[in-house]
């Protein structure tokens, strides 16, 4: 009962901070100025718009026009720069996939590799296995994901020519993403993310694990008889993982709003490509609701991630005092 | 073990040092305080000394490099060499290649990139030079014939390919140049004084001409651009399509009556000072007169024709600019926030954090970019970047303060100094603050990174410009070369070395300054 109430009360929290980033934005936006085209025809079409849209009445009521249209039509505004009166929810919805499926494969990807390095880590502490990841993780975790981006391309595509140096259209790969053709175009962005992820994935687990190996639990595993393997696998795994899965689990969640540079360069048709072309053109619609959107995921997330901790360790009751 | 202390006799007994006092001695050694304490951990840790080392190469990188170059600086830009690969004399006079790239050759387009260092060598147009003869002079473009393959050719003819190491500055080779009179004597003054040859045969616009703007067409060719050369018999044109490395080309030079080439043509103007000729140059000669140096590039140049390493230089100085005054505004924002909502708690405390709470949420892009399309115009991009890092990130720093604030406020100095009756400012300066400072400038050191980062990433996404003749940023120097760096590898390689570099080094600093300030937090990342 006690966690119902703390999650209501999170997720209440959340809708209001929601709403007054969407106000701040929604102010922040209404304001700025808008430009006429050149030519007369065109003119006079998009005042008519304009006032039809209701952007020469008070901020206020455009305000209220703006959630009476969310609430009553879920309508968040109309796109007319990057695709003419498409809605701006469609817009946002039909670039949703390709940046969770290029985010799944490449959690699906590191996870395993991040972990297991991890955990190989921490069992050979101080040996040269362990300074040679960590090492490595330090560099990973430094160097921007866009370089990566770079050399896989240079050498991937230019060196080996194995893979292609953007995505393919969705026509080129028989009009589905779930075709073999389009997964091969999607290694090179996959394999540019995965990178960091498994350097970021290592590095924690790797802490966590070494933390646990030397707590008392161990001692007294070890001593009523269980060999190193055993009490590593039985008690300080678990307790390792611990923390790891929440964040796991948060990647998952954040998945959503994708990787803007990684979009650009490898020109993904995703949110964050969305993303850019709607501050390029100004189609203020629609970068609202993109901005809503990001928003969103990270408030989420973070609720997300707290709430996982109590299923994980039961022991762990958020929202205690 | 004598357990029996009770049955000591009392006589026994005498006092310690009766005859002296005893005092508590100086100690002769001077006191370890807080920050060498830190400073003596930090020194034991060998990767974050090496990193300190590197960033401070870097950043007395950007400083010299301008003082070394004297010919040029950052804004000089000749577009004829834009986007070249790195050329340094002194390798050259070492007898090492430079400037170069390796390419692909058809056996027409190396015929023609060989012309050029032929070409260059006869001046006079009278002297019979091979292209074997040419070879590993000053002006050959065509360094070394790395190898060569055969393939079957669209039009079921054999085809062959050359691969050969090209020097790109000399391969832009000669070019037309209309000049006044006055320039017109300069150069003759200047060729006479250093022995070079700028001005080279005007080229004769007939039918063995192929382009008449391009000034590297000065030997006969057929419409294709393929070679032409007498027959066996001396009384016909034929075309060479076979590469020989004995083959003489034949020059096209225009010529007077006596038949010697003619160097420089009256195009227009009255007087003597208006007059304007046209003259064909061999280009890396007319630089060196133009700048008073031989094409010299560490690091080659630029899309713009800029040379790289001195933008890199100012990209650098620019990026790490921003992410030090961000790190410093941050800091001082945090420390005051932090303090206060932390010193005087309950409402306060509240209410600051909801406030914090939200601009945390606020996702830093959305600020980017609402910050860029509202304040860019009016106050520039640097500063309105300043105010998007600003407005959100002082938050990680007031945090950490804030819980500084609550561990050390209820303790035992804290309440002695204020039952002194010293104020509220003091306590907080004076007292508590100090206390935790190892947290906030570990976090202060790991802002600059974060900065560095996340400001390359908005410029090369394009939602910040920062570019411009006099100032770049690493993250604008790698946005420029993102569409054309495949080409051209040296525009993307030294910038993201830097950057990555800079970023490597910067953390492993800020976990070495971390780990001096806090020992116990050691180990976990």
């Amino acid at each position: 009962m006690r966690m119902l109430k703390y999650v209501l009360k999170r997720i209440a929290l959340m809708f209001f901070v929601l709403f007054v980033i969407t106000t701040i934005c929604f102010v922040l936006i209404r304001i700025l100025p808008r430009e006429l085209p050149m030519e007369k025809s065109q003119q006079e079409l998009i005042l008519a718009r304009w006032e039809a849209l209701g952007y020469n009445k008070p901020l206020l009521v455009q305000y209220g026009i703006y959630w009476k249209n969310i609430i009553t039509k879920w309508d968040f505004g109309t796109s007319w720069y990057i695709a003419y009166r498409k809605p701006a929810w469609d817009l946002l919805v039909s670039r949703l996939l390709p940046t969770v499926l290029i985010n799944v494969y490449s959690l699906i990807f590191s996870v395993p590799i991040g972990l297991a390095l991890g955990v190989y880590a921490a069992i050979k502490k101080n040996k040269w296995q362990d300074t040679f990841i960590s090492t490595m993780i330090i560099v990973f975790i430094s160097v921007p994901s866009y370089v990566y981006a770079f050399l896989v391309q240079y050498i991937f595509y230019f060196k080996l020519g194995w893979l292609p140096l953007q995505l393919y259209s969705v026509a080129d790969a028989g009009n589905t993403y779930f075709s073999w053709k389009m997964f091969h175009s999607m290694i090179g962005p996959i394999l540019a993310m995965s990178f960091g992820e498994i350097a970021g994935l290592c590095r924690f687990s790797r802490a966590e694990l070494t933390e646990t190996l030397t707590s008392d639990y161990m001692l007294l595993a070890r001593t009523k008889g269980l060999t190193k393997a055993q009490a590593t696998a039985r008690h300080a795994l678990k307790n390792a993982m611990v923390p790891v899965l929440p964040s796991i689990i948060g990647s998952f969640f954040a998945i959503m709003s994708g990787s803007l540079i990684i979009e650009q360069i490898f020109s993904v048709p995703g949110v964050g490509q969305l993303y850019m072309r709607s501050i390029n053109t100004f189609d203020y619609d629609v970068f609202m609701l993109d901005s809503l959107f990001y928003t969103f995921i990270g408030l989420a997330g973070g609720i997300v991630i707290d709430l996982s901790y109590g299923f994980i360790d039961p022991r762990i009751r958020m929202g205690e005092r | 073990m004598n357990t029996e202390f009770q049955k000591i006799d009392q006589a026994k007994f005498r006092f310690v040092n009766e005859s002296e006092r005893l005092h508590d001695k100086k100690f002769d050694d001077k006191p370890v305080g807080y920050f060498k304490d830190a400073w003596i951990r930090f020194r034991k840790s060998r990767a974050s000394v090496v990193a300190a080392v590197i960033i401070l190469a870097i950043v007395l990188f950007s400083f010299i490099a301008p003082i070394c170059i004297k010919g040029h600086d950052q804004t000089f830009m000749v577009t004829t060499y834009a986007k070249k690969p790195p050329r340094i004399t002194l390798l050259r006079d070492l007898g090492k290649k430079t400037g170069y790239s390796n390419r692909s050759f058809s056996a027409r387009s190396l015929m023609k990139a060989l012309s050029t260092g032929v070409g260059a060598l006869d001046y006079a147009g009278n002297e019979q030079i091979s292209f074997e003869a040419a070879m590993g002079s000053d002006y050959m473009p065509i360094l070394e014939i790395t190898g060569e393959s055969k393939s079957v050719g669209a039009d079921k003819s054999e085809v062959t390919t050359y691969m050969a190491d090209i020097e790109t500055y000399l391969e832009v080779g000669f070019i037309y140049k209309s000049i006044e009179q006055k320039e017109l004597s300069n150069i003759l003054a200047w060729e006479k004084e250093h022995g070079k040859h700028i001005l080279y045969p005007l080229v004769e616009n007939n039918e063995y001409c192929l382009d008449a703007t391009d000034a590297n067409y000065w030997y006969k060719s057929d419409a294709k651009g393929n070679p032409l050369t007498y027959n066996a018999k001396g009384t016909k044109l034929i075309k060479v399509k076979e590469y020989n490395p004995a083959f003489v080309l034949l020059d096209n030079y225009k010529r007077d009556a006596d038949g010697n080439p003619i160097y420089y043509e009256f195009t227009g103007g009255g007087s003597v000072d208006t007059a304007q000729y046209k003259i064909r140059v061999l280009y890396i000669n007319y630089y060196e007169y133009q700048y008073g140096e031989e094409p010299n590039y560490f690091m080659g140049t630029d899309a713009q024709g800029r040379d790289l390493m001195l933008r890199l230089a100012g990209g650098i100085k620019l990026s790490l600019l921003i992410a030090v005054a961000v790190s410093v505004i941050n800091f001082i924002l945090g420390a005051l926030y932090g303090s206060t909502e932390g010193y005087y708690g309950g409402t306060v405390d509240l209410i600051m954090e909801r406030i914090s709470d939200i601009l945390y949420d606020m996702p830093f892009i959305v600020v980017a970019a609402l910050f860029q399309i509202h304040l860019a115009k009016k106050v520039g991009p640097i500063p309105s970047l300043l105010f998007a890092y600003i407005t959100t990130g002082w938050i990680g720093t007031a945090s950490r303060v804030r819980t500084q604030f609550y561990r050390f406020k209820n303790q035992e100095y804290v309440m002695a100094a204020r039952t002194l009756g010293a104020k509220d400012r003091r306590i907080i300066w004076k007292h508590i603050f100090p206390n935790s400072l190892g947290t906030i400038i570990t976090s202060a050191a790991l802002v600059i990174p974060a900065t560095i980062n996340s400001e390359s990433m908005l410029s090369y996404l394009g939602i910040v410009k920062l570019g411009s003749a006099q100032h770049t940023s690493l993250g604008t120097l790698l946005s420029d070369a993102a569409s054309i760096w495949t080409n051209y590898p040296h525009l993307m390689f030294f910038p993201a070395l830097t950057l990555s570099l800079l970023m490597i080094c910067f953390n492993l600093f800020g976990n070495g300054l971390r780990d001096a300030f806090n020992p116990a937090l050691r180990g976990v990342e």
